[in-house]
């Protein structure tokens, strides 16, 4: 029999405000256990929670760049358990009316998945096991650090259509800064819920959710496990219990954490301390009209307008800093495919040499504009240009200053290079000889030593033309 | 330079803060409350925190774990609840007010009971940061003082937006205590008839009727209307109360500040002896209930339906108050019961909310002032309750029925030197 595999996703997403969803603590990732924390986010009785209008804002500019119809009443409710990472013992959240709902994200090859919702919450603490001392600490830092979730219809098949759904999310969720959407520091975390079911069968069945899945890589290969563990029960007569999984990354497998009959009763109620939101056409019109260009918008733009390849417009929208820095390189005058050429170049080379990222980058568009423009207008020769761009990347140093001060303007006057072209020709007979014999490769030999007599500053084309003037 | 005193579940920075409870131990909260911070900016002085009922549930302040409060009318009665002891410390002159908080009734009952003015505010006129919440929704601090002019002068001090709560309101009054005219000329005040019916003590029925003659006197008019939503409330109430606590009592559980039980084996063990032991018995049934009313597959029947009536109980209000300016009803059924009295029977309890609980799920404002007492002295109260924001009508007219009575200036034996 063809088994059929239908996957629907719960996505979190730390949105990047500067501040908790309802207090004034920073969300910056990691500090010392608990010096992120406050009254408020730590639950203290009798402390009250102000929703942050940034999270809302963002919020609404995820919901709108997903499709999504914005709920213009919504309201917070509380989620209720017990444990020690969540100090009020309940996470205030939205079930009955989320800020966004039926969204839709074409994530390619013909293929649209369907939003279910999207709503904003309070992320928990963290409990850390000592084992030494056999003692667990909580660290209230990420308490009340503001999330999105997103809940897609069961519209995937494959794993491949997953992990494109995350690209795009992901993707559009940096291009509009409400997230970095950082796996590795948790900012962006998956559970996946997953089913089986005999190939055209309209039926859903029985599901499992699968949690702890921290890299793209782990999502794809526990969709597969899990797909075969549930077609193998079937075959054998069993049946698959619905359950919440844990993905043990070491050893490729899931486990059962608990069962259907053990979950929890959460006992959601609308939260008393935060008024419901009423969102207005304004509010609603001016956002929709802030919304930045995304990626695929641009991609088309460039194409169109500028002639640059696919794969230059993909590698460039990769990131979003990336993206803007190649603008405002073009926008100062820079031709789009030799800025591109310079930024997918040596612009990446600097940074993954200092394992720096775009954001952190202190090279300005200014610079290297500079810098394309003087070897545009014959001022510099690429290779020159080169080490100029090394020299100035760390400090976004001054294009101009350097060149003259190490005397690198390139030497455009004919006359000298025939000069050391002259002088190449009566140290070198040897080659002369060799080029004349029909040896192509000596000519690149003298090439490169007329280049050397004028300390690499010549035009290489000045040179390729008088030498081989020369040697007719 | 004005001697204070603050229920105990308001925080007060570095001050032990309790709610009558065990479970909150010696708790010093490193933050002070929105409201006793700015009454102390006025110049109030802390003499104390006052005693109450755990967690402000109860209607006697006998629920606390510090023990009982004894009305100084007669200390073998209950001074009402939960604000019990800041309406005793106003009663016997131990303090010149007091602020409490009214989740029920809980600042108006207790007042009625010790002889004493007390306000609950219009939800969210009071800032509730630092209350350590019972029924977020219904909870509102107020003031316990001698007459409706201190109520207002205080009020003047409490109300206004606070960018710490979310909740909360400007009332936008102007200035209470020089809108004390004393006129009431022309003013509508409805007696609701179903509010003294059945249950409503004979005295405690005539007491609060003269309330409506000695207004009329001074020219307001008096009419009568129906209320027809009275067997709902305590029921709503209840529900929604229990529900919210259920959730607001959940942090309390022994790992991050407050009491925590010895000997426990593993967290669960750490959650239900520190739970078990560190809270009383109405709490628990209060947490019981409100857990059981939030539960899948309940929540429809009870919550839901509590919310539908609460918006029938909002719509009776309003109805009432298109043809009348105020309403006058009893405070409790009852003067102040003996000590012990009650506990037997919590129901029975719950039942005798039913004049001040409507007055929280619509978020008015409730005054509860001195207007006579019964065969054994103890003071009656009498109940105004004013449409959203009406704080100035409702302390006018009860500073109109004290310009011409003497009630609130009586003290229980004792409590007359200070």
């Amino acid at each position: 029999m063809t088994w059929e595999t239908v996957i629907g996703l719960e996505t979190h997403v730390e949105l990047a405000t500067k501040t908790k969803i309802f207090c004034s603590c920073t969300t910056a990732f990691g500090g010392d256990p608990n010096t992120h924390c406050c009254p408020v986010c730590t639950g203290m009785p009798g402390t009250l929670p102000v929703l942050n209008k940034k999270v809302l804002e963002f919020a609404v500019k995820a919901g709108l760049a997903l499709n999504c119809e914005i709920t213009r009443y919504t309201k917070f409710d509380r989620k209720n358990y017990f444990y020690p990472d969540l100090p009020k013992a309940y996470q205030i959240s939205q079930l009955y009316l989320p800020i966004c709902r039926d969204g839709r994200v074409d994530i390619g090859g013909g293929k649209t998945v369907r939003i279910h919702e999207l709503h904003m919450e309070e992320d928990a603490g963290k409990l850390v096991h000592d084992p030494w001392i056999d003692q667990t600490r909580a660290d209230y830092n990420r308490c009340g650090v503001p999330l999105i979730e997103i809940v897609t219809e069961p519209d995937f098949r494959t794993a491949d259509e997953v992990i494109a759904y995350l690209e795009k999310l992901k993707e559009t969720l940096t291009y509009l800064g409400v997230s970095d959407c950082k796996m590795q520091e948790g900012s962006l975390r998956c559970d996946v819920n997953l089913s089986v079911r005999p190939a055209g069968s309209g039926e859903l069945g029985t599901r499992t959710e699968m949690k702890n899945l921290s890299s793209f890589k782990a999502i794809a290969r526990a969709i597969d496990y899990e797909a075969n563990r549930q077609i193998e029960l079937i075959q054998e007569g069993k049946r698959v219990v619905q359950e919440t999984r844990r993905w043990d990354e070491n050893k490729d497998a899931t486990y059962a954490m608990r069962s259907k009959e053990n979950a929890q009763d959460y006992r959601y109620f609308p939260e008393p301390d935060i008024p419901p939101v009423e969102l207005s056409q304004d509010y609603l019109d001016a956002l929709r009209a802030a919304q930045p260009e995304l990626a695929p918008a641009k991609r088309a733009r460039w194409q169109a307008d500028w002639g640059l390849p696919e794969y230059d417009c993909q590698m460039l929208t990769s990131d979003p800093t990336l993206a803007r820095f190649f603008e405002d390189t073009v926008a100062l005058g820079a031709p789009p495919k030799q800025a591109a050429n310079w930024i997918m170049g040596q612009v990446l080379a600097a940074l993954s040499a200092r394992a720096m990222e775009p954001k952190a980058m202190p090279l300005t568009p200014p610079t290297l504009a500079r810098l394309i423009a003087l070897v545009e207008g014959g001022a510099l020769n690429r290779n020159t240009a080169v080490k100029v761009f090394e020299a100035v990347f760390d400090a976004d140093g001054d294009v101009d200053a350097y060149v003259r001060d190490h005397g690198l303007e390139q030497v455009n006057d004919d006359a000298l290079v025939e000069q050391a072209v002259e002088r190449v020709l009566c140290a070198n007979p040897k080659s002369v000889e060799d080029y004349r014999s029909g040896k192509d490769k000596a000519f690149g030999f003298l090439v490169g030593q007329v280049m050397r007599e004028l300390k690499g500053k010549a035009d290489p084309r000045a040179v390729n033309r008088l030498l081989r003037d020369r040697l007719a | 330079m004005v001697p204070m005193g603050i229920k105990d579940n308001i925080c007060t920075q570095g001050i032990k803060t309790s709610c009558a409870s065990k479970i909150l131990g010696d708790f010093r909260p490193p933050y002070e409350a929105t409201a006793s911070a700015l009454l102390t900016e006025a110049g109030a002085v802390s003499i104390g925190k006052t005693n109450m009922d755990e967690f402000a549930m109860g209607s006697t302040t006998e629920t606390s774990f510090y023990g009982p409060v004894k009305n100084p009318w007669d200390l073998s009665r209950a001074p009402g609840g939960s604000s019990g002891g800041s309406a005793a410390a106003v009663a016997a002159r131990s303090c010149w007010y007091a602020v409490g908080s009214d989740t029920g009734g809980s600042i108006r009952q207790p007042a009625s009971y010790c002889g004493v003015t007390g306000v609950k505010p219009t939800y969210g006129t009071v800032s509730r940061y630092g209350l350590i919440a019972y029924a977020s929704s219904l909870d509102q601090i107020g003031p316990l003082a001698r007459d409706a002019a201190d109520c207002a002068a205080i009020l003047d001090v409490l109300q206004g937006k606070d960018p710490r709560d979310g909740t909360s309101l400007d009332g936008q009054y102007g200035h209470l205590l020089e809108g004390l005219t004393g006129d009431v000329r022309g003013l509508k005040i409805g007696v609701p008839t179903d509010c003294f019916g059945d249950g409503l003590n004979g005295e405690v029925r005539r007491a609060v009727l003269a309330v409506a003659d000695v207004l009329k006197s001074r020219g307001a008019e008096v009419v009568e209307l129906s209320f027809p939503v009275m067997e709902y409330v305590v029921p709503a109430y209840y529900i929604i109360a229990a529900a919210e606590a259920s959730s607001n009592l959940s942090r309390f559980d022994g790992v991050k500040y407050g009491w925590r039980a010895e000997g426990y084996d593993g967290l669960a063990d750490l959650y239900n002896k520190t739970r078990t032991e560190g809270f009383g018995m109405e709490v628990k049934r209060r947490i019981l209930l409100g857990t059981f009313v939030l539960s899948s597959g309940y929540y429809d029947a009870y919550y839901r339906k509590a919310l539908q009536v609460k918006a029938v109980i909002k719509e009776a209000f309003d109805r009432a108050f298109e043809t009348c300016d105020l309403l006058l009803t009893p405070v409790a059924p009852a003067t102040a019961p003996r000590l012990g009295e009650s506990l037997s029977d919590p129901l029975q309890m719950y039942l005798s909310d039913v004049y001040t609980v409507s007055v929280n799920l619509a978020g008015l404002p409730g005054l509860s002032m001195p207007c006579g007492s019964d065969s054994r002295g103890l003071p009656i109260g009498a109940q105004l309750i004013g449409p959203h924001f009406g704080e100035g009508r409702l302390l006018n007219a009860a500073h109109a029925f004290q310009s011409d009575t003497d009630w609130h200036k009586r003290a229980p034996k004792g409590g007359e030197e200070l």
